[in-house]
This record gives structure tokens, sequence and C-alpha cells, in this order.
């Protein structure tokens, strides 16, 4: 709420100065400006509306043939934060993802960016606002006959005209962003999995965008690599602001990254929270998909008496377990 | 998939190659790209089939015409001719379809199923026009390009048979070549060139482009896109046999 309040007045502000500046020989007149007054404010709050709410989800519907994948999923997905999309494998994770991109039409629902329909866009116009999205894909997608510089590069070769200094800078600058150096020249086939998954990242966020989405970025790594990428995304995410989306069925990364969490169970959204919430959860199907090992049921009831603990002002977690 | 909803998407994929480029630099760099791939790719199966083929039809055309009273010189025009209106644009662009149709079928189809498409397209990128046209543009170009080297190579190829197996002196040959020459013979080659490099790189894309599966399903789209390429190759000839001629 303080956030939008600065925002109003700041774009007022703006506004105003504005209109002194390319304003000055046609200037409007005191009385219609403040009738023009509230309709400015009427515009700021939509626009304002617009910025906040990033994506939307309403109501998506998707099936192959007879089958139904995605059951009437309703959701927002929000700005600053990392939006995790979790469930077991086959519980249309991906399928939901690239329905939020594209890749697949919905059969009902719509889905709504910064205000803005997406389902009933034109191809131009998806074109243009693709621009603004970065995708990280389940198998990292690098262009296989390009290095890892050039797949960097790509994006930024396609749509703008910088010179090939500028370009191999904001390159290097990335894959510096993603702990990447001495791999320039190496083609994908040479590189690891961690690797691959990071230039994936690299590339999705060559542009600048102000929409990610990456699709099980974690699989098949080990945790180690698994947390410096979950960490990645999450500084990512923080520091420009964007609206992250991401397919995960790793507990660790929930609990990590997870500000705003989408529990799938087949194609049904079965429960929404956050990192916080979830494990205090009472839904059996999202608990037995939490707690699918021993070791982290146990981690559950530390952390019921850690939390237990900071209520009881302070007591000692050695106190409390003995 | 019925016969109608393929060749229907088939369209649509010819339709949708012509798109505005993104950025022009970038599809100027794709398309020689692939002009190097197919052209001097295939630059090396060309020249031997075409020395062959032109050495075998002058020996082969020796044998046939036993006669005494039909001029050595002859067996140039023939050979000529054949390779001119025959061997050079049609057999040259059946092998083409079989060395560029599976090299472009299994590049997209690899494309697709490790989801490169898929990342082009959430970058805003027209694929059809980025991947296809280059393509297109490029065996337009480059496959008329062969088809004349190769048609000079097989006549070459029929002159050093005839001299080296002594059916008949150079002279003789060099003679036979320049007798009744119909200009028209290389147009009617070329428009059939420019014919088979539409066949030859559009339709393994179509099955490269929209395969679905595994790298089982490319290995078996680009057979397919070889064997449909071929019959059409075959079929466009005939027609273009029948009415141009
Ligand atoms: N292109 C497709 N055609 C038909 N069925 C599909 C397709 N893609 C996914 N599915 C089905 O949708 C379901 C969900 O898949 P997916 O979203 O990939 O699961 P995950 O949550 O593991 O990412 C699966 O049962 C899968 O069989
Ligand atoms: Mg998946």
């Amino acid at each position: 709420m303080y956030l939008f309040c600065l925002q109003i007045i700041y774009w007022l502000h703006y506004y105003y100065n504005n209109k002194q500046v390319a304003g000055s020989s046609t200037a409007i007149k005191q009385p219609l400006r403040r009738t023009l007054q509230p309709l400015v404010v009427c515009a700021a709050v939509k626009s304002i509306h617009q910025l906040v709410l990033m994506i939307e989800v309403k109501n998506i519907i998707k099936g192959f043939g007879d089958k139904i994948v995605i059951n009437d999923v309703t959701a927002t997905m929000q700005t600053g934060k990392c939006n995790l999309i979790i469930g077991t494998s086959g519980s249309g994770k991906t399928v939901l993802m690239k329905c939020l991109v594209g890749l697949f039409e919905p059969d009902k629902g719509e889905i709504v960016y910064s205000g803005h329909s997406f389902t009933a866009m034109g191809e131009e116009e998806r074109k243009e606002l693709r621009q603004q999205i970065g995708m990280l894909f389940q198998g990292s997608a690098l262009f296989d006959s390009m290095t890892v510089e050039q797949n960097v590069m790509f994006p930024l070769d396609m749509f703008t005209k910088w010179s090939f200094a500028e370009k191999l800078k904001r390159v290097n600058e990335v894959l510096d962003r993603v702990n990447l150096k001495d791999a320039n020249k190496k083609f994908p086939a040479e590189i690891s999995g961690g690797m691959k998954k990071r230039v994936g990242i690299a590339r999705a966020i060559v542009l600048n965008p102000k929409y990610l989405f990456c699709d099980e970025p974690n699989s098949g790594l080990d945790p180690q690599t698994s947390l410096v990428i979950d960490k990645l995304i999450k500084e990512i995410t923080t520091e420009y602001n964007i609206t992250t989306v991401v397919n995960t069925h790793d507990m660790n990364s929930v609990m990590e990254i997870g500000d705003n969490i989408l529990y799938m169970y087949q194609g049904q959204k079965e429960w929404e929270g956050t990192n916080q919430e979830i494990i205090f959860s009472k839904n059996d199907r999202l608990n037995s998909f939490i707690f699918a090992s021993e070791f982290l049921q146990d981690a559950k009831d530390m952390r019921m008496l850690e939390m237990k603990g900071k209520i009881d002002n302070n007591r000692n977690m050695d106190d409390l377990i003995k | 998939m019925t016969f109608f909803t393929e060749l229907g998407r088939y369209l649509l994929m010819i339709k949708g190659m012509f798109s505005k480029p993104e950025n022009m630099k970038v599809y100027w760099k794709e398309f020689m790209h692939q002009c190097n791939d197919i052209g001097i790719g295939s630059l090396g199966i060309v020249v031997i089939i075409s020395v062959f083929m032109g050495a075998v039809s002058a020996v082969q055309t020796a044998y046939q015409l036993v006669s005494p009273v039909i001029p050595k010189s002859t067996i140039a025009q023939i050979v000529r001719d054949t390779v001119i209106l025959e061997f050079a644009p049609t057999l040259v662009c059946i092998v083409l379809a079989g060395v560029v149709g599976s090299k472009i079928a299994s590049e997209l189809g690899n494309m697709r199923v490790s989801e490169q498409i898929d990342a082009l397209e959430i970058m805003g990128i027209n694929t059809k026009a980025y991947l296809i046209m280059p393509k297109v543009a490029a065996a337009l170009v480059v496959i008329p390009m062969l088809v004349v080297i190769s048609g000079v190579l097989g006549i070459w190829g029929g002159r050093l048979a005839g001299v080296a197996s002594g059916i008949l002196s150079a002279a003789e040959y060099d003679k036979g070549l320049l007798s009744s020459f119909f200009a028209y013979n290389v147009f009617f080659a070329l428009t059939k060139a420019y014919t088979f490099a539409f066949i030859i790189s559009t339709i393994p894309a179509y099955y490269g482009y929209y395969v679905k599966g595994g790298a089982l399903e490319i290995g078996r789209s680009s057979t397919k896109s070889v064997v449909v390429s071929c019959v059409l190759i075959l079929f466009a000839d005939y027609i273009l046999a029948a009415l141009l001629l």
C-alpha cells in the first residue's frame, strides 16, 4: 500500500513536470487543469494497477485429445517475487508454463500480462511482448550449432543494433552474473548439465526481461549447483524487480526461494501460499508431497519446535528438545 | 492425419515464411551460412556424379548407335541433350534430395525435439521465417548453380570417356556439341532446377519443423521427407516435360 501511494505521487509529479516543460506554449488553463486532475488520478491508478499485478491466470483449461491436463487454474504471478509452481512429475507444471508463454494455446480461460490480455493478442503484439520474456527450458534448449558466447549473444544480435564490442561486453557481464567464465568458446555438447542451465539463464536475462520463466532449473543437478542456481534466480528477481515463474519439484528450492507457491495436483491448483506457510499446511496431498522423505518430516518437527521457541520468547532450542 | 490437413499445414508454413525479418543482418548471415552448407557441402558429390554420368552416357550411346550411316558426332549431340535435359537437373536433384533434404529435416527435427524452436519462439522470433526462409532461398540460389556446373562437367565427362575409350576424337565430339543446339533446353533445365530446389528445401523443412517425439521420429521423418521429395521431383519432372517440351 505504501508503495502504491508512492507510485501515485511519483506519477503525478512526473506528469506535472512534463506538462510544464512540454506544454509551456499551449499551457492548459487553470480551471481546465482542475477538471482534468481527477481523470489523471484515475489513469494513474489504473496504470499502477497494471504495473503491480504482473501475470494473472484466469480459469485456464487445457487438454490434449480428451485428456484434461490443466483443469481450471486461477493464479496471480507477483512482481519481484519467485512464483513457484510445484507438484509431482506429470502434474501439468510444464504445460501450465507453456500456456503462460503461449507455446500452448489454452482451450479456455485468459492470461493477462500487466493488464493486457495475452490471450486476445495478435501475432505481432505477442512477438513484441515476448521480447520482454526470458525462458529457461527443462532441457536448456541451447542452440547446438553455436558456442556459449554466440548463444547468449543471439538475442542481442536479433534485437539490438549494438556494435560487436558492446554486445560482447553485455554477454560477459551476464555470463559473469551466472558464475560462468572461461566457457565462452565451448559448444553446448562440451559443457555439463549445470553449466548448460546457467548458459540458459544467461541467455534468458541478457535482454533484461520483465518476466522470467524457468522450467525445472535444478532437475538433474547436484544439490550444491542446484542451490547456486536457486540463489541466482532469487537474486535476479529481486535485483531487477521482475516477475519470475519457476517450475520445480525440489523441496530445497521451495524452501529457499518460494515467495508465492502454487501446488498442482493432477492438473488442479490444490494449494497456494508462501514458504513460511507451506510446512504448516493442513492439506494432506500437499503434505504427502512435501514430506515424502522421513528426513523432511523430522525437519518439519524441528522447524515447529524452532518456531515455537521464537514465540516463547527466545528460549533455547536445546531446552525444548530435552 | 489426412492428406488435406497436411497439405494445408504445408501451405500455411510456406505463407508463414514470408514475414518481415526481425533483423536483416542475422537473416543474411543465416542465408550465407545455408548457401555454404548446401552448395559447398554437396559440391563434391555433384562433381563425381556429373563426370561419371556424362562418361557413361557417351559410352552407352556409342554402344547403341552401331549404324555406320550415322556420323560419330551425333554421340556428342545425344550426350549433350540428355545431360542438359534430364541428367543434370533430375539426377543431381534426386541425389541432393538425399544429401540436403535429410540434413534440413534432421536439423529442424532436432531443434524441434530439443525445444530450440520453442526457445526462438519465446524470444519473439518468427521461427518459420528465420529457420526455413534462408534455407529455401539458399536452395533456390545454389541448386541451379550446381545443376549448371553438373551439366558442364557431364558434357566434359562424355568427351573424356569418348576420347579415352577411342570411340570418337575430341574434334568430332566438339563438332557434335556445336551442331543444332537449342538454348531453350538450357532454359528448360533451369526451370526444372528451380522447381526441384523448391521441393528439396520445403518438403524436408516441413517434415522436420513439425516432427513430434524424440530421436527415433527425427530419423523417421527425415527418411520420409527424402522419399516424398524424390517422388515429387519425378512427378514434377514429368509435368514440366509435358507442359514445356
Ligand atoms: N504435447 C503433449 N501432448 C499430449 N499430452 C501431453 C503433452 N505434453 C504434456 N502432456 C501430458 O500432460 C501431462 C502433464 O505433463 P507436464 O506438464 O509435462 O508434467 P510436469 O508437471 O512433469 O512438467 C502429462 O500427463 C503428459 O502426458
Ligand atoms: Mg515438466
